[in-house]
């Protein structure tokens, strides 16, 4: 791995809360340019919910998040956060390129017309521009000849795949990627890993949340286990998954070794 | 009732390639025939009818039936455009953040959706008592007698009124396209009017043509009640007509023959729409 030492992401005392839950209690986090970092940790610790934060799809309403020397959401003057304008906001959260859980592939939209949206509408690419780059990327993730296909025609592994070139379409500093595989059958999780397996070689800047142990340890320069809203463990990540320090997090890699991987959602 | 045959026994089952014969179905033709008789008698009374047949074929591609037919498609779509502008603006803003937008589109619903349209088609027409002259400074100043001519009272009373409907359902068929969508153009950086435009929209269409579809087919017919405000349209036409002649369901037949036309066009019409919208999901609306 490349990973470089210098930050490109820097969470700040992030703070969420969903009514009386509170989902985010103080996250500091920081990320290295070219760095693999997966996020584990149960079933409503927050690890989504940090992950939403980062991009601005949830707003914390307490710290900020720092990428590459802008603050998301808000311009700081004289030590005051103001919210910026929808539209930049729109072109910094275009930076962090976002896979869901569930793909959210534009079900109107061929896997061509889904990969080239980005780029025609908010950079301005030409068709033909778009469209080159773009058969690039399904050839990147073995999907071109599906170009003219609708998402209602594709496995989920193929759905999630083309979210990831749609995601990568913008070009994004960094990729973030939610759950990635958690909705998907036992044996198309393996193709979607393998994509990001090659897009973690090529230096790629990933932050991934996930429920596979095995992806982390081969992939991952660093693992964040997450417990109640709070980060209790972090480092390499063999040496977190081998010799977790935290009980909670002993306890929680316990449950997770324990059972096949593909047995969690 | 006949009686179950004695159990077959393992050893003594016949090769697989055997003919099949059919359940009977006395009862489907039973039914079949009853309900034909009932229309051959439905068709003879009609024949045998008061009814001059041959007025109905002369008054059927008459000149002045012809033009009320015209003024009635040009009113049916004028309408339909007007309300579905009215419905995708009203339906938006009843999902705004701004909660003074959304009081007026719910207002404006619960008023024309509150109140008969053939009660609103006379406001209109008669909205000159309020307002006698149309003036907006430097725009217009006119005598709202000379503006509000029957069609275009016509085309504001269905239009607006079909737009208070269109209101909910295209609020329900924005409400339907999946959050994650939006989230999805979010975060490739589209802004919310691109959002809208490019993403939820195209979608809310699939999912509320078929009551668009049903909102042509009310239009066509709703229209006929522009007669009440001298508008001469298809009926106003041939009421006109059998005041003098005294051919009176000779007459409301041809209007029938021609809105039955109409709807039938229209449903095709929606078809083709459906399925042009629907070629995402199998072709399917």
């Amino acid at each position: 791995m490349t990973a470089a030492q210098q930050p490109i992401i820097r969470a700040v005392g992030l703070r969420k809360a969903f009514g009386n839950l509170e989902v985010l209690k103080g996250i500091d986090l920081e990320v290295a340019q070219g760095e693999v970092l997966c996020i584990l940790g149960p079933s409503g610790s927050g690890k989504s919910t940090l992950l939403r934060c980062i991009n601005h799809l949830e707003v914390p309403y307490g710290g900020y998040v720092w990428v590459d020397g802008q603050i998301i959401g808000y311009d700081l003057q004289g030590g005051v956060l103001h919210e910026l304008p929808v539209k930049r906001l729109r072109a910094q959260q275009s930076q962090l390129g976002m896979v869901f859980q569930h793909f959210n592939l534009f079900a109107h939209r061929t896997v061509l017309g889904n990969v080239i949206e980005g780029p025609m509408v908010v950079r301005g690419l030409s068709r033909p521009a778009a469209t080159a780059r773009a058969m690039d990327l399904l050839e990147m993730v073995g999907l071109a000849d599906k170009a003219g296909s609708w998402p209602a025609q594709l496995s989920g592994g193929q759905k999630q795949r083309v979210a990831i070139a749609r995601a990568l379409a913008m070009e994004p500093q960094v990729m973030l990627f939610d759950e990635p595989t958690s909705a998907l059958d036992p044996e198309l999780v393996g193709e979607v890993l393998e994509v990001m397996r090659r897009l973690a070689d090529t230096g790629t800047t990933m932050i991934i949340v996930t429920h596979e142990i095995g992806f982390a340890r081969d992939v991952a320069d660093r693992v964040v286990v997450m417990i109640d809203g709070e980060i209790r463990e972090t480092g390499p990540a063999r040496k977190v998954l081998a010799n977790p320090a935290d009980p909670r997090v002993r306890s929680f890699l316990g449950r997770v070794l324990a059972q096949p991987a593909e047995a969690k959602d | 009732m006949t009686r179950a045959n004695p159990p077959l026994s393992a050893d003594t089952l016949p090769g697989p390639d055997l003919p099949v014969r059919g359940r009977r179905h006395p009862w489907r033709w039973i039914a079949g025939s009853l309900v034909l008789l009932l229309l051959a008698l439905l068709v003879r009374a009609f024949a045998e009818g008061n009814i001059r047949w041959a007025i109905v074929g002369e008054f059927l591609t008459a000149p002045v039936i012809i033009k009320g037919f015209v003024w009635t498609l040009l009113i049916t779509f004028a309408a339909l455009a007007l309300g579905v502008v009215l419905g995708f603006a009203f339906g938006m803003m009843r999902l705004s953040a701004n909660p003074v937008l959304r009081f007026a589109s719910w207002l404006y619903v619960w008023i024309f959706r509150g109140t008969p349209v053939l009660l609103q088609l006379l406001i209109w027409f008669n909205i000159a008592l309020i307002f006698p002259t149309l003036y907006i400074p430097g725009v217009v100043d006119v005598k709202m007698v000379t503006v509000m001519t029957p069609f275009v009272a016509a085309v504001l009373g269905l239009g607006v009124n079909e737009g208070s409907y269109l209101t909910e359902v295209v609020r329900g068929g924005i409400l339907s396209v999946d959050r994650g969508q939006v989230e999805a153009a979010n975060t490739l950086g589209m802004t919310p009017g691109q959002t809208m435009r490019r993403i939820v929209l195209p979608q809310t269409m699939r999912l509320i043509l078929p009551v668009l579809g049903n909102s042509a087919v009310g239009m066509l017919k709703f229209s006929s009640l522009a007669a009440t405000i001298a508008m001469t349209e298809m009926l106003n036409a041939a009421q006109r007509i059998y005041f003098i002649n005294g051919a009176v369901i000779e007459l409301l037949f041809v209007c029938a023959l021609w809105y039955l036309a109409g709807t039938t066009v229209l449903s095709i019409g929606q078809y083709y729409l459906e399925k042009h919208f629907g070629r995402s999901h199998g072709g399917r609306a």
